[in-house]
């Protein structure tokens, strides 16, 4: 019963076990959806599916299973009807543009360009002259192809009872395919915590009691010691702008977890490449830095030191002083990486760039050297090895 | 025993059926969805709709899921033993029963509500997991095996501030409470505010609708400020012209600090409608 639906969600990654499985199974035998299939549909989904980012796949599969709709296609792009686009089409066209389309070979020839167009094309594109996608000059773009992904062969009347709710999938701005989600990064930050009582004193030290109490001739005499914390102290800097913007969501996410998970965190920006300044607000960038020696001086040396960058950049912004791309620096980059991994003995780099990548960009290799190595790419993995690093 | 909403709770279809698979199959639901969307709601519109007690758990971020089981009070069995007290023999008495275990002894089935569990320690979950499962756990210092008398209806929310573990999620259903549509909204509004002027909602939906609907906004306001503002509207007598905001001289909406709540959204909203309407007139 319904292993082919199970299979398929299992297909299109949504993570069902066999566990949820069985229990589909149980509550139709229960009746609970009593051979409804808008029930059955509502009753799957509360037992299959766990995260609403799952919630638009498990619509698609569901579609595909019980109404052989259109498969889940693999990225946004669908297969288009041709008499869309022509209405489309002749909506939107001007006689001008028109007469170049007849210029191409006719509607004929065009349809089947697109079609081949759809079939190489991965992902959202703007601009450009030959890809499909907005605000380009590619002739394409001008019937309206929707870039978010086309559905076929509906009518997309939401308040009529009759469309299937699955079809309306109304979940699709959901879905989405983080793979280092927060309680992962948590669970690896996790490694770097060391625990020490400090504080008021709010626990009962049963042990200490007792011995004590014993020690008082059996007077009772209660002692208390403070609550286990997390001691560890971290101090993150993270490269922002330019060749950091893809890789924002990673760093949010980084910096998200680590918040929760240690009590001493400090955290500075810096652009590229960690020089005289460096500052807490983005947008007060200009005019609240804070000198990188007074960061220096103001943390101990038992802080742990975490850079998160793409280190990805001119070689001259590393060796050379004045090449910051920003401002004049009076001292070059490598001078100031060397200075604070001498004041930070446990550093780190992570970095968002896949480690595949990293013998293409010269400068990544020269950091990773200032840094002895201790490079490390913003997977799980390398957050893993990076924490074990960090509490060696 | 079928859940269907009450006289004070819209119920979507989806959502009986997922509290109606939790109830028949007895295991947990996890709700999640947008702050105010009636969540914590939920547990006592069902507990009300089946007629059955309810014992509530908020959890902390300092909660350990021990508590919830039960609590050993050795400070005050130290104490007893300093003052001879006679209790002092018998271990059971400094026992303290938690919400789950008050839960287990219950005369009749009852609902028990898990409320934010994503507040609590990254493990939380996965110490209640047996628990949950199997409706039973072993008080250590009695030698004593607690076994829920019925297995309670267990409703637990979460805000999505932390992500809950796989193990967990497998033993619950899962419901995420969707912003209402318009129609929705208005049978949630009737049941709140009867006999409401029809011409007051529509131009008050109109414009929480489009207040959601602003882009950028830090807080989008939900159900529960929604009726908040027009419980507001209603004891200020407000018209509903009032409402209107592209004609009046009022950019934004009266009463506003019940749907807005932080400045820079008043600030962002003011901007935008003072575009919008710069813009009307330019045409």
């Amino acid at each position: 019963m319904f292993i082919d639906f199970f299979l398929s969600l299992r297909k299109a990654g949504v993570p069902v076990s066999l566990k949820e499985y069985l229990a589909l199974v149980e509550a139709m035998e229960k009746e609970v959806a009593s051979y409804n299939v808008d029930d059955f549909y509502y009753l799957g989904r509360a037992t299959l599916v766990k995260d609403e980012r799952n919630l638009d796949k498990y619509d698609r599969v569901f579609g595909h299973v019980f109404k052989g709709l259109e498969p889940p296609p693999d990225g946004e792009v669908a297969e288009i009807p041709e008499e869309w686009l022509r209405k489309m089409a002749e909506a939107v066209l001007t006689p001008e543009e028109k007469a170049q389309i007849e210029a191409m070979g006719g509607w004929e020839k065009l349809m089947e360009e697109l079609r081949k167009r759809l079939a190489e094309q991965t992902g959202r594109h703007q601009g450009g002259s030959k890809w499909i996608g907005t605000a380009g000059t590619s002739p394409y773009g001008a019937y309206g192809y929707n870039p978010e992904g086309v559905r076929i062969g509906q009518d997309g009347n939401r308040n009529n009872r009759a469309v299937k709710v699955w079809d309306k999938r109304e979940f699709r701005n959901l879905d989405d395919q983080v793979e280092l989600g927060t309680r992962n990064i948590k669970v690896a930050l996790r490694r770097l915590r060391r625990f020490a009582r400090e504080g008021a004193a709010v626990e009962l030290d049963l042990p200490d009691t007792i011995r004590s109490t014993a020690h008082n001739g059996g007077w009772l005499d209660l002692k208390m010691v403070p609550e286990r914390h997390n001691t560890v102290k971290v101090l993150m800097f993270f490269d922002v702008g330019g060749s950091m913007s893809p890789h924002v969501r990673t760093c949010e996410e980084l910096f998200s977890a680590a918040r929760t998970e240690f009590k001493h965190l400090e955290f500075f920006y810096f652009h590229n490449c960690p020089y005289d300044a460096v500052w807490r607000d983005n947008r007060r960038r200009f005019d609240e830095t804070m000198p990188t020696w007074d960061v220096l001086h103001t943390y101990p040396h038992d802080y742990k030191l975490i850079f998160v960058g793409d280190a990805s950049m001119s070689p001259y912004e590393i060796t050379v002083p004045g090449g910051s791309v920003e401002y004049w620096n009076e001292e070059s980059g490598e001078v100031w990486m060397r200075r604070m991994t001498q004041t930070y003995p446990k550093a780190v780099w992570l970095n968002p760039v896949p480690k595949r990548h990293w013998p293409y960009t010269p400068s990544i290799g020269m950091l990773g050297e200032l840094m002895e190595g201790r490079m490390f790419p913003l997977t799980l993995e390398g957050l893993d090895d990076a924490m074990r690093e960090l509490s060696r | 025993m079928k859940f269907s909403g009450t006289d004070s709770y819209v119920a979507t279809e989806d959502l009986m059926v997922a509290v109606n698979a939790a109830v028949t199959l007895e295991r947990p639901l996890l709700v999640k969805g947008e702050p105010g969307t009636g969540k914590t709601i939920l547990a006592h519109e069902i507990a009300k709709a089946l007629e059955r007690p309810l014992i509530e758990w908020h959890i902390k971020s300092t909660t350990k899921a021990q508590q919830g089981l039960y609590e050993y009070d050795a400070v005050s069995r130290l104490r007893d033993s300093q003052l001879g007290d006679e209790r002092v023999h018998e271990i059971a008495n400094y026992i303290v029963p938690g919400k789950l275990w008050a839960s287990f002894e219950s005369e009749t089935r009852p609902v028990l509500l898990i409320d934010e569990i994503d507040k609590a320690d990254i493990e939380f979950p996965n110490d209640l997991l047996l628990e949950l499962d199997r409706m039973e756990f072993y008080v250590y210092e009695t030698q004593q095996r607690i076994e829920a008398r019925h297995r309670p209806i267990v409703i637990i929310t979460s805000n999505n501030e932390k992500e809950l573990p796989d193990a967990f999620l497998r033993r619950c259903f899962f419901h995420y409470i969707r912003f209402p549509d318009r129609e929705t909204m208005e049978a949630i509004v009737e049941v709140h505010f009867p006999g409401i002027k029809r011409q007051l909602l529509r131009e008050a939906l109109n414009a929480f609708y489009e207040i959601r609907e602003v882009p950028g906004l830090k807080k989008k306001p939900s159900t529960s400020e929604l009726l908040d503002w027009l419980k507001l509207l209603l004891a200020e007598d407000v018209p509903p012209d009032a409402l209107r905001t592209r004609d009046s001289k009022e950019l934004i909406p009266p009463l506003h600090g019940a749907l807005l709540k932080n400045e820079q959204d008043v600030h962002l909203f003011e901007r935008l409608a003072f575009m919008a309407r710069r813009e009307q007139r330019g045409n």
